[in-house]
């Protein structure tokens, strides 16, 4: 693993600065995964109840029955979707809010930004039963809120209908989560060196074109980072569509993610049987479907930002 | 000019106050919500849901139920010990290896990187079974331990990603000047990066905090014994599919809410007074 | 190398932490059934223990929707109770074939059972019973009377009394006819197509002819039920899509809603809950002289977990689960969930006891997805969530409902195949 240059000793202190968390990590969650990886290629059979290699099976099965392909894409409809309203929504809106925040004499920031990243902190069950009960006619509190400022008639029982439901999800998965490009962008603003604010000023940039030309560019590492976590987040949620739409991410699997139908297979529900072998299957090609996007990031997008050292 | 610029500025800031206070209220609001309705008799929840409770529909009971269905302050001291030992484990073992990673040469380091970062792409709750095996033949499963290892593990990925872009934007300067008066490559990461990077441990601090307090989880399946149960899992069962008992459910939300106000402030006195 | 990396690890870090073993001594009940947390800690529990005072037992539930996917991790890593709390058919015997659960075949207590309650938890061929019968639930509809004696309707028996009924309510306007929802799918499935449904299927025959591939699911008795379900819609509260079980529970004891299609699990939450006076009708007849045929589920047993280190003690508690006693006890303590025992027993609760006393003139039969033709994929129990719910909602026709429905069991179930 870690291996010295043949002129200079051992360094051990890498060794010992990288050891306790490779050993964690590797015993804990990278074994007990490949573990469960390696299911993928087994099933048990249904008679005789005897697990045995069946090799690539699972993921013919996942890729040519129509009754495995067809849930398994609209789930991954589903989720470029979810994905994209995040980008669309959640950063934009998070950098805004960072940005204002880090205006230099603006007194209650602190107030602001623990509002804000308030809901971050709840738990989903929290969030998906605060939403779904605002939502909820028998509350009618969003109906009365909407018609309190003249949209009565644009309510909809939003989260019970396949052409709103998703988005309506996404939302509040955005609402959730906003602090946390809120946060980092913050962080990152506040690292950038007044020197390169000043040289800015002098030249007589200032303001909005500031932030625009000088801010944003120093800040484009970050929003890389906010942009793969994001990405990695969506493509690995379920419990806000849990919680809310219930296992079958109804309605009419309108809300269905890759995280859904993977959870719904793998530990089954009610009276579908789990079944570990094919959410194995459905495991890996999760995994290699967010691999690919990681590594598009690293290597294509990540060696294009420039890093300042600050 | 000099007028204009100011009187330019007060408008900007007031724009500015507009905008965050609107979010500020949008993130708020449903929170609110819960904690006003909690104090409500069930009735008044649901014929004045956005009205503060009065002496007519102030009602107690959704806390005296929760609060009686089990040991709440132990409850509260086992998720308060979880969190801060693999909070702790999380920041100090994922800041040793991102310096590592992001300060030394050494063969196959990027290939280490990416494959410290394969955990950020798949849930560990897949590896379930393999943990709670694993916790069975090393006798950890209801003790802390259990819970703290599966956090450490599952919170080091990100923390070691978010803290080695970190890590490199550190002058290499300050690290030069460092070795050359002497100071072990230990004193280096502790003394003169660690100070550094103090804000990105905080950001990751509460990162890692919040899938470890909110998680059921893994209590259920690793602790479920009554003296290591973590709070959110004795409060799950007020949201099962057959409850309806709505008094208790706002209160046992309300509860979770203000533990977290709770911790957002411990955490950061701590993290910031490391 | 794992065991011995893992053990280091475990070892430093244990440091100041002491380890807790399971007591040998006490037995364990995992359950779905949180809200009946309290009648077992206060009620049935003590009962036996009074009767074995060596023997300790605790009932520790999960909230439903986590149940199977925590049982299944705990009997895989061996850390789950002594007691299981089965659910019933396919879903306790795909843990009994991995060899989760022990046969009980030839245990006394078993004999106390009718083989329509042990049906639900033996293996396909009858040879093997892996847990004691608990309790069923029936369906029907619960409604409030006050509302019904102000607004001056009847219980209605036949479907075109119901409508006429609901009708009535709605030109009222000061009750919501029905409280139910389907954003959570399964209301309409379970209290909707199950409810009714056996009426047109004509209960155990319709649904022994699915499984035996005799009959279809576009037959005219599966797809009747469905347009039932299709008149539903404007019966409905405003926004019934977004609409949640516990919100139409709360809809309806809060009073807003005249009639809640459900079945006898709510009577204990509505009893608590509700203040006036409940009343309950049967599903209603597809015409005047119809027979009739209610849905009396085969709910819940309990059974032995094959790995317990306790078994002959919990192997008492099954023996005890027989008993006359257990039945009454049971029964009367969670109103709602009928004892499937041959025993005689005597109901307290006159709400139960309307439930129950539909058993004199009707067939008795189990939700139709419940045995065998869940077994593959499409999973035809969560089609028939989303098609119902989809009915409800006017988004498929009940004749494409049930296309689907059978062109999903037929593409993967032999008997079935054309």
């Amino acid at each position: 693993m870690v291996s010295e240059r043949k002129k200079k000793p051992f360094r051990w202190h890498v060794l010992v600065f990288l050891a306790p968390a490779v050993i964690v990590y590797t015993m804990i969650m990278i074994l007990p995964l490949a573990e469960t990886l390696r299911f993928s290629f087994f099933q048990r059979d249904t008679t005789t109840q005897v697990v045995s290699f069946v090799g690539f099976e699972n993921y013919i099965k996942l890729f040519f029955d129509p009754y495995w392909v067809e849930p398994f894409l609209n789930s991954l409809w589903n989720n470029c979707y979810f994905f994209m309203i995040h980008m669309l929504v959640q950063n934009p809106i998070g950098i805004l809010i960072a940005a204002l925040l880090s205006m230099v004499h603006l007194p209650g920031k602190k107030l602001y930004r623990t509002a804000i990243f308030m809901p971050t902190l709840l738990s989903f069950v929290v969030v998906g039963f605060v939403w779904k009960l605002m939502l909820s006619p028998l509350w009618g509190v969003s109906k009365g809120l909407m018609k309190s400022v003249g949209l009565g008639s644009w309510y909809l029982p939003f989260l019970g209908k396949e052409e709103t439901a998703l988005t309506t999800l996404s939302l509040i998965s955005v609402w959730q989560f906003i602090g946390i490009p809120m946060m980092l962008i913050y962080a990152a603003l506040l690292s950038i060196p007044d020197e390169v604010i000043e040289a800015a000023e002098c030249d007589g940039v200032t303001g909005i074109s500031q932030f625009f030309k000088i801010k944003l560019v120093l800040i484009l590492p970050t929003i890389g980072i906010i942009s793969i976590l994001t990405f990695v987040g969506n493509f690995n949620a379920f419990d806000l569509i849990y919680t809310t739409q219930g296992p079958l991410a109804g309605p009419n699997f309108s809300t269905d993610l890759l995280g859904t139908i993977l959870y719904r297979t793998f530990y089954g529900q009610q009276l579908q049987p789990g079944d570990p072998n094919m959410g194995a299957a459905i495991a890996t090609v999760m995994f290699f479907i967010i691999l690919t996007g990681v590594a598009i990031y690293l290597f294509f997008i990540q060696r294009k930002l420039t890093r300042y050292e600050m | 000019m000099a007028i204009s610029r100011a009187r330019r500025n007060r408008m900007a800031e007031l724009g500015a106050h507009i905008i965050l206070l609107a979010f500020a209220v949008i993130a708020l609001f449903p929170v609110l919500l819960i904690l006003i309705n909690s104090l409500k008799t069930k009735k008044a929840i649901f014929r004045q849901p956005l009205e503060f409770p009065t002496s007519e529909t102030l009602d107690l009971v959704g806390y005296t139920t929760v609060l009686q269905q089990g040991n709440f302050p132990l409850y509260f001291w086992n998720s308060l010990f979880v969190t801060g030992a693999s909070l702790f484990f999380i920041l100090l073992f994922g800041a040793m290896a991102a310096f590592a990673l992001s300060e030394y040469k050494f063969r196959g380091n990027r290939l280490l990187g990416l494959y410290m970062a394969l955990g950020i792409m798949i849930p560990i709750r897949l590896g379930t079974v393999g943990i709670l095996r694993l916790m069975v033949t090393t006798d950890l499963v209801n003790t802390h331990w259990a819970l703290i290892l599966v956090y450490t593990a599952q919170g080091l990925p990100l923390a070691i990603f978010i803290l080695s872009e970190f890590m490199s934007t550190v002058s290499s300067d300050l690290k030069s000047a460092g070795r050359i008066d002497g100071l072990s490559e230990y004193s280096i990461f502790f003394r003169l990066v660690l100070p550094l990077v103090r804000p990105a441990m905080a950001t990751v601090a509460v990162f890692s905090m919040i899938p470890v307090w909110n998680d059921l989880w893994f209590p259920l399946i690793l602790a479920p014994a009554e003296h290591t149960k973590t709070l959110t899992l004795g409060a799950q069962v007020f949201v099962g599919q057959f409850t309806n008992n709505w008094n208790a459910i706002l209160a046992a939300m309300a509860l979770a809410i203000i533990r977290c106000l709770f911790f957002t402030r411990s955490s950061r006195a701590s993290s910031f007074g490391a | 190398m794992k065991h011995y990396l893992s053990s280091g690890i475990a070892a430093s870090l244990l440091l100041g932490s002491a380890s807790f073993a399971f007591a040998a001594s006490e037995l364990t009940i995992e359950s779905w059934r949180n809200d009946d947390l309290s009648i077992w800690q206060e009620t049935i529990l003590p009962a036996f223990m009074k009767a074995h005072p060596d023997i300790k037992i605790k009932f520790t539930p999960t909230a439903p929707v986590q149940y199977n996917a925590a049982l299944n991790a705990k009997l895989e890593g061996g850390t789950a109770g002594d007691l299981i709390t089965c659910r019933p058919f396919d879903g306790s015997l795909d843990l009994y074939s991995k060899g989760y659960l022990k046969n009980l075949q030839g245990m006394a207590t078993l004999d106390n059972f009718p083989d329509s309650a042990k049906g639900a938890w033996s293996t396909d061929d009858g040879s093997a019973t892996f847990c004691v019968p608990m309790a069923a639930v029936i369906h029907g509809f619960i409604y409030n009377k006050d509302a019904f004696a102000e607004i001056g309707v009847e219980p209605p028996k036949t479907q075109a009394e119901f409508m006429a009924v609901l009708d009535k309510i709605k030109e009222d306007g000061n009750y919501i006819p029905m409280a139910m929802g389907t954003l959570d799918q399964w209301e309409s499935a379970a209290m909707g197509y199950q409810n009714i449904g056996p009426m047109y299927w004509k209960g155990e025959e319709g649904r022994k002819a699915i499984v035996a591939g005799t009959g279809k699911l576009t037959d005219e008795g599966w797809v009747k039920p469905f347009e039932v379900l299709a008149s539903w819609g404007p019966y409905l509260g405003d926004g019934y899509e977004a609409q949640s079980y516990p919100d139409s529970q709360t809809l309806f004891t809060l009073g807003r809603a005249a009639i809640y299609p459900s079945g006898s699990w709510e009577i204990a939450g509505f009893n608590r809950d509700a203040d006036f006076k409940l009343g309950a009708f049967r599903p209603p007849l597809p015409a005047e002289g119809d027979s009739c045929y209610i849905s009396d589920h085969t709910d819940i047993g309990i059974g032995l977990n094959a790995a317990s280190p306790n078994a002959e003690a919990a192997m008492k508690f099954l023996e005890w689960m027989g008993t006359k006693e257990f039945a009454e006890l049971y029964s009367n303590a969670v109103p709602g969930f009928f004892s499937l025992s041959k025993h005689e027993i005597s109901l307290s609760d006159p709400l139960a006891d309307e439930f129950i006393s539909w058993r004199k003139d009707c067939q008795s039969t189990n939700r139709s997805a419940a045995q065998i033709v869940s077994r593959g994929t499409p999973n035809l129990w969560n089609e028939m969530w989303v098609v119902s719910a989809n009915v409800i909602n006017g988004k498929q026709s009940p004749q494409d409902a049930a296309n689907q429905l059978q062109k999903g069991l037929s593409s993967w179930y032999e008997p079935q195949m054309d």
